[in-house]
């Protein structure tokens, strides 16, 4: 069992929370996940490390309620226990001898991004940073970022907080002026990171893509979290979750992502039901 | 009194049409009276080839003399000395190819019934006799770690534990049992009998880490600064293969391990479980395995109307069982043979809906004894499908040593060991099972963790 010491709403839908797991801090990097299971009956879903901290010996998950599982986990409160908590699992994200990057955050994948940045800054690396969200009541880590961050970029789709538009509004009007970046790191919706990867691939500027596929095992057991890249077939699990983004099949990853969408939308339907009675 | 019978005493099953729906156990086991009718069939030879053939030689003729005398917990306390997965493998070794094989009886008529006697006498100690009665152990209070709770771990742990060592087992899933828990369904291996075998180690004091990836979560170096003087990997073979083909990714095509890990650790048969599994009412199974007859078998139960399996060689040739091939064949579990898929293909929304074949035709044996499957020309044909279920092999796992470079492994991943107790090239250091060998049989990685738990006795000792 693995207790929640912390918890905190960033937004009406995104959960922050700090589970103790000791042997998981070990050896944890940005860049890679845990897989929990709320109950015992429950799924294994993976989820992004969001931070690490080595003296309370915890693992910080954000998420958002989508489906049943992240409702459950959402209705737990510090002190509460996770039945399971694996990690860290994937590879790390490589970092090592850049000098200037941009970041690239959607959404609540901006929680990803977050580690990713601190990394880079601890290494003197320079890190922007484009954060974009549909709205400005969705925006989350806004004041952690700015810690670990040369510069801010923000986006709202509906122009409600910084920049009207999307993430790749802001990149493209950036990269007219500026192609010095040593790498790009998109993490967010699969349309973001196709989008962005198809925008850097006409600068040449090499770019990661941190995928968030099915899984069940995050061992390489299961081959279930397999995506196209370029010519090959990876584990998601064990050869990722970062790729070139410039190789993914996002339109095949996208398909595959939508294998349970008709029992996940009927389990989540049924336990926001039973939450109202 | 000596049974002259050339056949084995029969083994009741679940009547096969009502196996349609339920992932209850298939073969029932003996009663009192069928064990003791069977166990009169054994001659009690002098030389017992049977304990030879068994990877953890079990003193067979013994044992099935006390199932004669119906001194039912004296039979099970002589399996106990050597093994204490006696119920897990009475239901899945194969004893045909082991013990069973070298039988005197076997000679003129059908081998004497092992199997099914060593399920016999656990089962019976099961229901009979409280959990944890066993051995007597001298504690020496060294730490020996285990990776990996499947057949080869356990051995390993259950030998140690008897020798003394204060023994802990690392698992990377939140069960232990390995495969047995998330490859073997149900309806041939129920999970509470894994669970009551493990159960027995836990209450001599071996301790279990759940959730705890060894390579990820620890490393070997790890280990050894908490204090473990030997580590045994036995991590099995679970990387799945897939055969490369066109449309692979398509939602719809499992690897066998996925499909069975949903279906038997995350019970997506039972739903008041989360886990979701798409069905289907035509599933094609690739392969002529025991994990593909799981996988086929499975299928059936959740549903499909229609499942096939689908093998490049003739049914002579199919790597499994027979008493698998015979359930599945009783289960109309439709076989495809000299059939080998080319292409699978999808529909708009990325759904399996068919899957391309040609047919083959046998020709000269190849190098692994078997005749060689020929593609026939101009023999392409489509089978409508939903699903389609991989299950042409695993290969080891590379977690571990890919963060423990001093430990080498081969050209398909399998960990090197230098001689037969599983010495690996790191020092201290040992595995066993389907990690050194690829994917094997149960009782062979059962051995193997013997072996090597005897050799850290000797190192440690």
């Amino acid at each position: 069992m693995y207790k929640i010491i912390y918890k905190k709403s960033l937004t009406p839908t995104i959960t922050l929370m700090k589970v103790l797991a000791p042997d998981v801090t070990r050896h944890a990097k940005a860049g890679q996940f845990i897989i929990l299971r709320v109950d015992e009956k429950g799924e294994r879903i993976p989820l992004t490390i969001a931070d690490i901290d080595h003296a309370l010996k915890s693992v910080t998950i954000i998420f958002q309620v989508v489906g049943k599982t992240t409702y459950l986990l959402n209705m737990l409160s510090e002190g509460d226990d996770i039945l399971d908590f694996v990690g860290p699992l994937g590879k790390p994200t490589e970092i090592e001898n850049l000098k200037k990057v941009l970041v690239i955050g959607g959404g609540v994948g901006s929680a990803i991004a977050y580690p990713l940045c601190k990394a880079l800054f601890e290494q003197n690396t320079q890190v922007e940073l484009i954060l974009g969200f549909k709205s400005k009541d969705q925006i989350i880590l806004k004041e952690a970022f700015e810690t670990v961050t040369n510069h801010q970029y923000m986006t709202t789709d509906d122009g409600s907080y910084g920049e009207k538009g999307f993430v790749t509004d802001q990149l493209n009007k950036i990269l007219k002026k500026d192609q010095s970046y040593d790498h790009v790191f998109a993490i967010g919706p699969i349309p973001m990171m196709k989008a962005v990867s198809d925008m850097t691939k006409n600068y040449q500027i090499p770019t990661t893509v941190s995928l968030n596929p099915i899984m069940i095992d995050g061992t390489g057991m299961c081959g279930g979290c397999r995506v196209k890249v370029g010519d090959g077939i990876k584990f998601a699990c064990v050869d990722g979750p970062d790729f070139d983004g410039h190789q993914v099949d996002y339109d095949a990853l996208l398909k595959r992502n939508m294998a349970y969408r008709l029992k996940e939308q009927k389990d989540f339907e049924d336990v926001l039901k039973r939450g109202e009675a | 009194m000596k049974n002259l019978s050339l056949e084995k005493t029969k083994m009741p099953l679940l009547d096969s049409e009502k196996r349609q729906n339920t992932f209850c156990e298939v073969a029932l086991g003996y009663n009192l009276e069928d064990a003791v009718l069977e166990a009169n069939r054994c001659l009690e030879c002098k030389h017992k080839p049977c304990v030879d053939a068994c990877p953890v030689h079990i003193d067979i003729p013994s044992f099935i003399h006390e199932i004669k005398e119906e001194n039912l917990e004296k039979a099970y306390q002589i399996i106990l000395n050597e093994s204490m997965l006696p119920a897990v493998c009475g239901r899945v070794c194969p004893q045909e190819n082991q013990c069973e094989k070298v039988c005197v009886r076997g000679i003129k008529g059908e081998s004497v019934a092992i199997g099914r006697l060593e399920r016999f006498a656990a089962d019976y100690h099961y229901e009979h006799s409280e959990l944890g009665c066993g051995f007597e152990i001298n504690r020496n209070h060294k730490k020996v770690a285990i990776v990996g709770s499947g057949p080869a771990g356990l051995s390993c742990a259950c030998q140690l534990l008897k020798l003394g060592y204060d023994i802990t087992i690392f698992e990377a899933l939140h069960m232990p049992g390995g495969v047995l828990v998330y490859g073997i369904p149900e309806f041939r291996l129920p999970k509470a009998i894994v669970e009551k075998e493990i159960q027995q180690l836990m209450i001599h004091g071996v301790k279990l880490k759940t959730n705890t990836v060894i390579g990820k979560t620890l490393y070997l170096e790890d280990l050894f600064a908490d204090g473990y003087k030997a580590i045994f990997i036995g991590t099995g073979a679970g990387l799945p293969q897939f055969l490369n083909l066109p449309g692979e990714t398509l939602n719809g095509v499992y690897s066998a391990n996925e499909f069975l890990t949903r279906v038997n650790l995350m019970k997506a048969y039972d739903l008041t479980y989360d886990t979701p599994i798409y069905k289907g009412q035509i599933v094609s199974v690739v392969g002529g395995g025991n994990v593909a007859m799981d996988a086929a078998r499975a299928a059936l139960r959740l549903g499909a109307k229609e499942v096939h399996i689908i093998y490049r060689r003739s049914m002579e040739e199919l790597p499994a069982r027979k008493e698998e091939i015979e359930h599945a064949k009783e289960e109309n579990i439709v076989f495809d043979i000299l059939t080998n898929p080319v292409e699978i293909l999808g529909n708009e929304t990325g759904f399996v809906r068919s899957v391309k074949c040609m047919k083959m035709e046998l020709g000269q044996p190849d190098q692994s004894g078997r005749r060689r499957p020929i593609p026939i020309e101009d023999s392409l044909f489509e089978m409508k499908t939903d699903v389609v279920i991989i299950a042409v092999g695993t290969t080891p796992n590379p977690l571990i040593s890919q963060t423990s470079s001093d430990l080498k492994t081969n050209e398909k991943g399998c960990i090197i060991t230098k001689d037969d107790s599983g010495l690996t090239t790191k020092a201290h250091v040992y595995a066993g099972g389907d990690t050194v060998t690829g994917a094997a049989t149960v009782i062979e990685a059962m051995g193997a963790g013997k072996k090597s738990a005897l050799a850290i006795h000797k190192l440690l000792s």
